[in-house]
This record gives C-alpha cells, structure tokens and sequence, in this order.
C-alpha cells in the first residue's frame, strides 16, 4: 500500500538542498508554503516560473523550489526580473525579497517597478528587521524599537509599505501574516492573478534576532502578536477609531486594472513599425 | 533594414557600436543615459522597436546590468552602454554575471574622470577598472576599438566572444572614438559571423549548468525551456547550488580563470607596424593609436624608424606577444590618457633594460602625432 505523498513535495527541491537554512520559529518557510499552494493553485508549469530574490534570509528560498530560480544581489532581485520578464514574457516571474532587500537597497527599483506596472508579483517578507545579518534596522523597524543597530531605540519613521506601493503606481497591494494562513493564500493567488505589478506584503516573526531584541519572547508569542495586533480591513468599520489605532491593517488595498508595461511595450512596437512603414 | 548592409556611410562612432549590435543579433538593450555614451542607447531605442527587440530605460545603471543578466538567462542577447560613473555602479552586476557566467557585452565610453570629471572630454583612465573593477579574481575580456569600423566590428566580435566564453565582454572605446565619424563601407550580411547563443543538447536530468568540459564552458539552457536550475552569486557546485566544498570551491575558480587563459590565441588580438626591425617601440591603444601611426609616418619622413604596437583586445594582456616582440627593444614609449596604467604591463613584461617611457596626457585632449614625435625625438 503506498502513502499519499504530499503535493508540495511536487515544487520542492528533492535533492541536497534541505534541510533549509532558516531558524526553528522564522516566518520565512511559511511563506514559501503559501507561494506553492498558491502556484498549484494557478495550475502553472514549473519550467514556465521564474523566482527571483535579493540577498537575504529571505532571499534564500529560491534555492528550495524546483523553478527557474534566481537568487541575485542584494536589493536587485526585481531589475533582474525585469530583465527575465521582457526577454520572455511567457514566464510567470515572481520576486521574493525582504524588508531591508526590496525597500532599502532595492527601494528604487521597486518604485520603479510598480511605477512601470511590469507583470511580476512581489512578495516581501517584512520581518522589520536585517534578518541576515544579524538583526540591524531596516526601513520598516517601528519608532522605538531595538535592533543591534539602534541599541538606544529606533528614531528613524517606517515605511507603510502598502501605501508606498500605492503610491508609486501597482497594480495590486495587499498585507497579510504568517499567521492568517488561508488569507494569504488567497492574496498571493490573487496577486498571481493579475496582470502587471502586484505587491504582497507579509509580516512575519524574526524570533532569532528581531524578537529577541525587543523582548517579544519565542516564535510562539509572536505569532500571537500577529494575531493580537493586527485587524483585516473589514473589521474596522466595525470598530471604534481609538479601538483600532494601534493594530495594523491586512487585507488589500489596491485591485486595479491598468496596462502592463510589456503590453505598453508591444503596442510601442506596432506603431514603431507602423511610422516607419509609412514614410517608405 | 537598419544596418547598411554592403553600403558607405559616414557615420559616429556610437552609431556603429549600435549598428554592431544589431548585426550582432541583439534581443534586449537596457541602460541609463550618460555622456558620451547616450547615442548608442538613443539609437537603440529607435531601432530595436522596429524589429521587434526589446529596448528599455532602467531606474540606474545597476538595474541595467541586472535586467541584462536576467534577459540573457530568458534566452536574450543584451548589451548596455555607460561611461564613468555609471561603469562604476555596473561593477556588481558584473562581477555577478562573471560568478554565474552569463553572457552580455557592456560597453564603456571612457570619459575624463575620477567621479564626474570631465564628462564630454577623452581620457582612457578606466582600462584598470575594466580589468579589475569588480570585487575578487574574475575572468574578463577587454576589446578596445581605434576608428569607426571597428567600433561596429568589435561589437559583432564581443557578442561573439561573450557567447563563446560565457562570459561578459566590455568594449572600451575612448569618447574622441565613440563620437567622431569616418565614411566607412559596411560589410555584407553573410560576410559577419554571428555566434548563436549554444543551448544544451542533454536531456534534462542530464543537464549540469556549469558541466565540466575540457573548453571550462558548457551551453547554458535559458529559463523557459525545460530545464530548471538554480543561479546565485554564492560560490557553487556544477548544478549551481551554493557550496563551500573546497574541492568545488577550487573547481569553480579554476574554471572561470582557465576558460581565459587557456584559450589565450582565441582571445588574442594586436597590431604590429615595423615592430621586428626597430629599437624603439610606441605602444598604443584606442584614439592614441592613431596618433601613433600618424607620428610614426611624420618619422619615417625624417627618417627615423619607430615601430607600433597596438593591442586591440587589452585583456587578457597579451603578455607571451609582447614578451616576444619588446623585450628586446632600446625603448618603448607608452602614450596614454591617463596617469600611467597599461605603462605598467608593459614594464611588467619586459626586462629592466628595457626604457619604457610614458607618455601622458590628462587635460581632456588627445594626444597629437606631433606630442608623439617630439617624445619619440627626445628618447632617440
Ligand atoms: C551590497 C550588499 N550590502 C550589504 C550586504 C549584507 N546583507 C546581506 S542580507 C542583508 C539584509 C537582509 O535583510 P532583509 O532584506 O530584511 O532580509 P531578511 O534577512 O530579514 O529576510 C544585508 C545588509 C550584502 N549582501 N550586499
Ligand atoms: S535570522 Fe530571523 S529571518 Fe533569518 S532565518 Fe532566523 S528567524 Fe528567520
Ligand atoms: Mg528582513
């Protein structure tokens, strides 16, 4: 009699590359559950996705998958994305970065990204600290709070990365958690969905150094932070303004449809031709 | 038709380097518009829509040599082109596309610097951060046209080389190349040799993407086509997972130092005018090569024989040539827009008897035949 086997072993790596390198606790791998529930879902071939990432705990999770895997540089994964998307735009590219990989280093190609409405989904794994390199601050390190590079607190304002992405032109924004499973699921399968830039971000536990500096306890305790803190936008009308003032929203901000840039680009390649054809 | 196949033209020098690119069967150019490099995107962005290539305008110069990679990894020929301070910002791209051996060709319009400097003047002062500019031992080649047809033949030459060695290539021309013009006759479409990008010819679960081959280069399969493999900067195995096995870690170094310098002859590439039967040597480069030519015929008038040197591929240096031919010579002046740097090959190269004697200018101007000749009369 054989066992059923998982249908997530089907996008993993068989051979050599586990065990991962991430802490016990971290909220990076369930993430990466959720991107391949979410890529079975769509019913993609393997061969036709292209994973790229940045440098980062984070920016691991390439090596993992069994895609087209392309773990980059350190804030560039979505420039070498780009690149992938124009060279073939039958590839369904998604980036995987962190907080301190798409928002500080790469914060201008991620503008610009979304700016330019390029067909690929990022996914960022806002863990408000420097997971890596051993938990300095990041651009989404709350006021206040430790890190092994503001030991007097931090006095530097975050980035509310959803309204940045709004902002700065995609197509699709939503926050979810690593703890509200089944929602994130469905905001990355969405994301997947749409055509041009789209934006997931995920909160999730460092227990290693971000919760370790701020005292939040183990992975335990901060997944109830994510429960305890965070509310999903339907709920707020419901509430009291001073009710919600200290909880951080999830759910999706931006669904809107707006023309990619390689449509953009394949109708500048028609008039081009048309122009030139006429002055013959 | 955008090249002009078989025809005469006067035409700039960025505009051949961009015509060269097209003949070469470029698929994607990305860059940012810097001084005196600009034409070469501006033209690219005229022409590449026509046939259907892709053509885009990055955020930097570091988003630009990473779009590169990542087209050229989806099955895309790509270039881009900058000049100083963008050179600078590609150097991680580069060094990455050397670790991961991906091929593209970057071209460098050397401009005054350090930082802004001059930016519309000439100056050759990047060909040491073309060699070494990225961070750790790394393979390059280094091609550094003189006139206006060879700007579009070097171009064609480092799509070629960057497809054979998988790796990328740099063309250097100076600013006084990239923007004179000269009336050149293109060649016939069938008369360029266009190397295709190799695609394995292994089943899938055969395919290794850095195979061990006695040529250290192996056909790299594009995402999309079937074959899935991982790609970081990490140092890594032959499947490209990231590694700190010593054997692996020798095996990688080894290989991306040997495809260069075991492939010496392919590489190599130099210019020798009355080199055997003269005592003094002028070794010269890009813009200043022409100067050198030039002096050299004013001291044939004068009947002084001088002897010129050009190397037109810089790196790999042409050491075992340049041993060969000026190890025996009385002198060798070396004129540069710079403060002395291939000077220092040179010297490398050649024994203490040898006078090797610079020749420097660094104000934003050539170099004249007559600075030449003046140097020349002083050291005979
Ligand atoms: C150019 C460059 N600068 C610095 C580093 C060092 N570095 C590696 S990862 C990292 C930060 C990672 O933080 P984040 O993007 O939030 O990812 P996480 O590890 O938290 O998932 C830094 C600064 C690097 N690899 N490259
Ligand atoms: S350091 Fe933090 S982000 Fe990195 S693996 Fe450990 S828990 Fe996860
Ligand atoms: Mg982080």
């Amino acid at each position: 009699m054989s066992a059923t086997i998982p249908y997530e072993y089907k996008y993993l790596r068989a051979k050599k590359r586990f065990p991962h390198v991430w802490c016990s606790g971290c909220g990076i791998g369930i993430v990466m559950g959720s991107i391949v529930r979410a890529v079975d879902a769509m019913g993609w071939e393997k061969d036709d996705i292209v994973m790229v990432s940045g440098i980062g705990c984070t920016s691991r999770m390439p090596v993992y998958v069994d895609f087209n895997t392309l773990h980059t540089t350190h804030g560039r994964g979505l420039a070498f994305g780009t690149g992938v998307k124009m060279a073939n735009p039958d590839l369904n590219v998604m980036a995987v970065m962190g907080d301190g990989d798409s928002l500080a280093i790469g914060g201008n190609h991620i503008i610009h990204a979304a700016r330019r409405n390029i067909d690929i989904t990022a996914i960022i794994v806002n863990n408000n600290n420097y997971g890596m390199t051993g938990g300095q601050f990041s651009p989404t390190t709350p006021p206040g709070a430790r890190t092994s590079t503001t030991p007097y607190g931090m006095i530097e304002p975050c980035f509310d990365v959803c309204r940045l992405m709004d902002g700065a032109g995609a197509s699709f924004v939503a926050r979810g958690t690593v703890y509200h499973i089944t929602e994130l699921d469905n905001m990355i399968q969405m994301a997947f969905r749409k055509k041009g830039f789209s934006v997931v971000e995920v909160l999730a536990p460092c227990p290693t150094n971000f919760g370790r500096a701020n005292r939040q306890g183990g992975p335990v305790e901060m997944m109830k932070l994510l429960r305890d803190n965070t509310i999903n936008k339907s709920q707020l009308k419901a509430m009291k303004p001073e009710q919600a003032k200290d909880k951080v929203v999830r759910g999706i901000f931006v669904d809107r449809n707006s023309i990619s840039y390689g449509d953009r680009y394949e109708a500048l390649c028609e008039k081009a031709k048309k122009a030139a054809e006429a002055e013959k | 038709m955008i090249v002009p196949w078989g025809e005469t033209r006067l035409v700039q020098g960025n505009e051949a380097v961009a015509l060269g690119a097209v003949a070469a069967g470029i698929d994607l150019f990305a860059g940012y518009p810097i001084t005196p490099s600009t034409e070469i995107a501006e033209l690219l962005a005229k022409y590449l829509p026509l046939i259907d290539k892709k053509w885009i305008q990055m955020e930097d110069e570091i988003a630009s040599i990473s779009a590169l990679i990542g087209a050229r990894l989806a099955g895309s020929k790509s270039m881009t082109a900058t000049s100083g301070p963008g050179f600078s910002l590609m150097q991680e791209g580069l060094g990455y596309a050397c670790m991961t051996e991906v091929p593209f060709v970057l071209v460098n319009v050397m401009r005054g610097g350090p930082s802004t400097g001059l930016p519309t003047q000439v100056a050759q002062g990047d060909v040491m951060q073309a060699r070494w500019g990225t961070h750790g031992d790394h393979p390059i080649i280094v091609l550094a046209p003189s006139n206006v047809r060879e700007c579009f033949e070097l171009t064609v030459r480092a799509f070629n080389l960057s497809e054979t060695f998988r790796t990328p290539v740099i063309l250097l021309p100076d600013e006084v190349i990239g923007h004179m013009r000269e009336r050149i006759v293109f060649p016939n479409k069938e008369d360029v040799h266009v190397v295709p990008m190799a695609v394995p010819d292994v089943p899938v679960e055969w395919y290794e993407h850095y195979h061990e081959s006695a040529s250290n280069v192996s056909p790299m399969a594009s995402f999309g086509t079937g074959y899935r493999y991982h790609v970081t900067g990490l140092t890594h195995d032959v499947h490209g997972f990231p590694t700190r096995k010593e054997s692996e870690v020798i095996a990688k170094m080894n290989r991306l130092k040997h495809k260069i310098t075991r492939r010496l002859d392919e590489l190599e590439d130099v210019q020798m005018h009355d080199v055997e039967d003269s005592s003094v040597v002028i070794f010269a480069y890009g813009s200043v090569y022409r100067s050198a030519l030039a002096a050299q015929a004013i001291l044939k008038k004068r009947r002084k024989k001088v002897g010129v040197f050009r190397p037109v591929t810089l790196w790999p240096f042409p050491d075992r040539t340049v041993k060969e031919n000026l190890d025996s010579k009385d002198v060798i002046l070396v004129p540069e827009l710079n403060q002395g740097q291939m000077i220092h090959e040179v010297e490398r190269m050649t024994k203490d008897s040898v006078r090797v004697v610079p020749l420097q200018r660094i104000d934003g101007y050539e170099i004249t035949p007559e600075e030449i000749v003046d140097a020349v009369m002083e050291v005979i």
